[in-house]
């Protein structure tokens, strides 16, 4: 097992609903977030301008430099891939938030390091993680990458598409559709 | 043009739009670890070198500071954790891929021969500092604690067994001190995702830092024209390697990916440069080296003025290290 998510870019449109669902399934504090959405603009006014929009969070990565770091074993990978942080173990030392090259980690008001859990609690039962469902335009796209019928191996056949930082050698598993 | 911007969420202070999580803590306790490293390094060598009778200054008394200074950086370490109540789970894990892990390890290993080496020799000291400074209020403290650890039967015993392996424990000290060094510079250069840090250099670099920084301290403390001459030798040498590190480093970064030329630029036309080049290069390195070839060639120059600058450079090293690498990413956004 080996859960991915994919996001199309082209279908987003920025409403920031997975932002909210995530902030509400996962009781996360306010004024903090565990996916964020960035809106990409290329080019000069009034010649072309392109915009995109990404919704973003913990990659999930296959290396992990986040594990890593970690000096007491808080940050771990559980099955399928995702990289969860155990609060007891945590000492907010801030090791893996220095280590992640998407800044996709923040320390929690308790002190403990707290970050996107593709929603595991959903996820092993059955369910889609809480963004995914929520999402208006269909844009997140979750599943098995073992699984050759899931909706994320297919779409990741079928279109082109890109991953963030791949020279940070961390094999995200966050994947871009073109 | 290229913009990318946050349109929900991930306002957090401490991450956007950059890292501000290790600040003046962690770099006082770098600071702090090279130090003791670079103290315990010279009483050890010069103890395995047969000096114990003609350098007392660095083999019996300067070790007094190690394990002080040692204790202060955990204080600011343990102080600087977001999840204080639980750092005891740092000791319930040993990660070797994890270098804060060994580096907590090592500080608790070495803090064992850094407290008993300094008891040891305690009696000694207190002569010492008696004869160059009888009205010190140290000799009545240092009495005190001598007076009270030696009525313990298991120090006494602790000393004896001490006394027997002393080479090999000063062997094996002296091999931890290089590590406690090293593990300054290597808590930063294991971060992939900070491109200024994740260099291989920075371990060398900080543990010849560390270690000349202990070199200016006890140039600074000793008043034995022989062992400030050796010092202030020593420290010449340290410092010309540092500066080779200086520019080996930036060479590699120049010659790096584009993550690595950006932090380059940091400190060669980027923010960073003027406090960089001014205090730690010039002010830090270059001035001392220069006061202390004069003084070498016979100029009468206060010993403590190169050895403070010395220190000073080290310490805003680490500052700017610290605050520099968090600075630099891979500009996901």
């Amino acid at each position: 097992m080996r859960f991915a998510m994919a996001m199309d870019t082209k279908k987003c449109v920025g409403c920031g609903d997975c932002v909210v669902a995530c902030q509400t399934e996962n009781n996360v504090p306010l004024g903090f977030a565990r996916d964020w959405i960035v809106e990409s603009v290329q080019g000069i006014y009034p010649e072309t301008v392109k915009m995109h929009f990404k919704s973003e969070r913990c990659h999930h990565c296959d290396n992990t430099p986040c594990v890593r770091t970690c000096p007491t074993g808080a940050s771990h990978v559980i099955e399928g891939g995702i990289v969860k942080v155990t609060a007891s173990e945590c000492i907010g030392c801030g090791a893996c938030i220095e280590a992640c090259p998407y800044e996709a980690r923040y320390v929690h008001p308790d002190g403990y390091v707290d970050k996107c859990t593709f929603c595991d609690h959903r996820v092993f039962a059955g369910e889609n993680p809480a963004c995914v469902d929520v999402c208006p335009t269909d844009c997140l796209i979750f599943g098995d990458l073992d699984d050759a019928n899931s909706p994320v191996s297919k779409v990741l056949k079928e279109k082109d598409w890109y991953v963030l930082a791949p020279e940070a050698g961390t094999k995200p598993q966050l994947y871009f559709l073109k | 043009m290229n913009e990318q911007i946050f349109v929900s969420g991930k306002n957090i202070p401490e991450i956007i739009p950059n890292l501000e999580l290790w600040g003046g803590p962690i770099a006082l306790y770098l600071f702090f670890g090279g130090l003791a490293a670079g103290i315990i390094f010279f009483a050890n060598y010069f103890y395995l070198r047969g000096r114990s009778n003609t350098m007392v200054m660095t083999i019996k008394v300067a070790p007094i500071i190690a394990p002080i200074i040692i204790a202060i950086g955990l204080i600011l370490l343990v102080a600087d954790l977001n999840h204080k109540l639980y750092f005891w789970q740092l000791f319930l894990h040993i990660r070797m891929n994890s270098p804060m892990s060994w580096g907590a390890w090592t500080l608790t290993v070495i803090m064992i021969p850094a407290i008993v080496w300094p008891l040891y020799y305690l009696p000694e000291s207190i002569e010492y500092i008696k004869q160059r400074a009888p009205k010190s209020k140290l000799i009545g403290l240092f009495s005190w604690i001598n007076n009270f650890v030696r009525q313990f039967k298991i120090i006494l015993w602790i000393f004896k067994v001490f006394e027997k392996n002393q080479k090999l424990i000063a062997y094996l000290t002296l091999y931890l001190s290089v590590i406690l060094g090293v593990y300054t510079g290597i808590l930063l250069s294991a971060f992939n995702a900070r491109p200024l840090w994740n260099t291989a250099i920075l371990g060398p670099l900080f543990l010849t830092s560390g270690i000349s920084t202990g070199a200016a301290l006890l140039i600074w403390l000793s008043n034995d024209h022989k062992e400030i001459k050796k010092f202030s030798r020593l420290d010449l040498f340290l410092i010309a390697v540092e500066l080779f590190f200086i520019i080996h480093m930036f060479m590699g970064m120049k010659a790096g990916s584009i993550a690595q030329v950006e932090a380059g630029l940091l400190f060669l036309g980027g923010p960073y440069t003027a406090v960089f080049w001014v205090t730690v290069v010039g002010l830090g390195l270059i001035f001392p080296a220069i006061l202390e070839i004069m003084e070498l060639g016979g100029l009468k120059i206060s010993v403590w003025i190169p050895a403070f600058l010395v220190l000073m450079g080290g310490l805003a090293f680490r500052f700017i290290m610290v605050s520099a690498g968090q600075f630099s990413s891979y500009h996901i956004i």
